[in-house]
C-alpha cells in the first residue's frame, strides 16, 4: 500500500474490547466518510467492510484498536482504516481470503467480502497479531 | 445487557422493525424471540423491517437467512422489507445473496405478499 499523506493531523482511534465497541468503531467510520463527502454507496461499501474487520479482531484476535484517517492521492480523497491486534496471527492468509473459508461461525465472508468492498487492502499476520489496513476512495 | 428488538403481534403476523444499529448479541437474541413468539402465537408470517438499517453485513444477513429458515421449519413465511439501495449493492458484492429470504420492497407490500402466500397455501 502507498503511503498517502494524511490530510488532517487527526487520527481517529477507537478500542474494541466487545460487539458494542464494534458498533463504535463503524460508527466513527461513518462519520468520517461522510465528513469526507464518500458517497452513499462508498459510505455503506467501506462501514460494511470494516464491521466485518472489527468482528473479526474481536473473534480472532481478541480485540485490538481501529484507526481511521482522511487521506488524498492527487485530487482524490479516501478513508484509510487500519485494525490491529495482538492475537495468534492467521496461520495460512491466502486461504483465510477465500470466500467460503470459515474457521468460526462465521458464513467465511469477512476477510474475502471486505476485500472485495474496498479499493486498497493489506493484510500483515504473524505470532505478533494481525494488523489489516483499508482504503476506500471518492471519486 | 443489551437492548433488545422489539417483536410486534398483529393478528396472525409478527412484526421486527429494526431502528437502532445492531450489536451482535441483539442480533442473536432477535433470533431467539423471534423462534419463541413464533411457537408462542402461532403466527404465519413474519415481517422484518430493515429500512433503518444503514448496514447488513454478513452477521445480520446470515440473521436474516437462518430466520427465514427456521420460522419455516415453525409454519411461517418470513418476508424481509424496506432494504435499502446501497445496502443491497453492498450485500451482493460482500457474496451474501440471502438465498431462501422473501423480500419486499415495504411494508405494505411485504403483507400484500404474505397474505397471498397464506391464501394459495388455505
Amino acid at each position: 500500500m502507498n503511503d498517502y499523506g494524511a490530510v488532517s493531523a487527526s487520527v481517529e482511534t477507537v478500542p474494541v474490547a466487545n460487539s458494542s465497541d464494534v458498533v463504535t468503531a463503524r460508527q466513527m467510520v461513518r462519520t468520517l466518510a461522510q465528513r469526507t463527502g464518500l458517497s452513499l454507496v462508498h459510505q455503506t461499501k467501506l462501514v460494511t467492510a470494516a464491521s466485518e474487520l472489527g468482528r473479526n479482531m474481536l473473534i480472532h484476535g481478541g480485540g485490538g484498536v481501529v484507526r481511521a484517517t482522511t487521506v488524498a492521492d492527487g485530487g482524490r480523497s479516501g478513508i484509510f482504516v487500519e485494525f490491529q491486534d495482538q492475537g495468534p496471527g492467521i496461520p495460512d492468509i491466502e486461504l483465510a481470503l477465500t470466500d467460503g473459508w470459515t474457521s468460526g461461525n462465521g458464513m467465511g465472508l469477512g476477510l474475502s467480502g471486505a476485500k472485495r468492498l474496498v479499493d486498497e487492502f493489506e493484510i500483515e499476520s504473524g505470532s505478533g497479531g494481525t494488523t489489516v489496513r483499508i482504503v476506500k476512495w471518492g471519486r | 445487557m443489551t437492548d433488545r428488538v422489539p417483536v410486534l403481534k398483529i393478528g396472525e403476523i409478527l412484526l421486527v422493525s429494526i431502528q437502532v444499529d445492531l450489536e451482535d448479541q441483539m442480533v442473536l437474541d432477535l433470533q431467539e424471540d423471534l423462534s419463541n413468539q413464533i411457537v408462542a402465537t402461532g403466527a404465519k408470517g413474519v415481517v422484518i423491517d430493515i429500512s433503518a438499517l444503514e448496514i447488513v453485513d454478513s452477521f445480520v444477513g446470515r440473521m436474516l437467512a437462518t430466520n427465514a429458515s427456521i420460522s419455516r421449519v415453525l409454519g411461517a413465511e418470513t418476508i424481509v422489507v424496506g432494504m435499502r439501495p446501497a445496502v443491497a449493492m453492498t450485500l451482493v458484492e460482500l457474496g451474501l445473496s440471502l438465498k431462501g429470504v422473501r423480500t419486499a420492497l415495504n411494508l405494505e407490500r411485504g403483507l400484500k405478499l404474505l397474505r397471498r402466500l397464506s391464501a394459495s397455501r388455505g
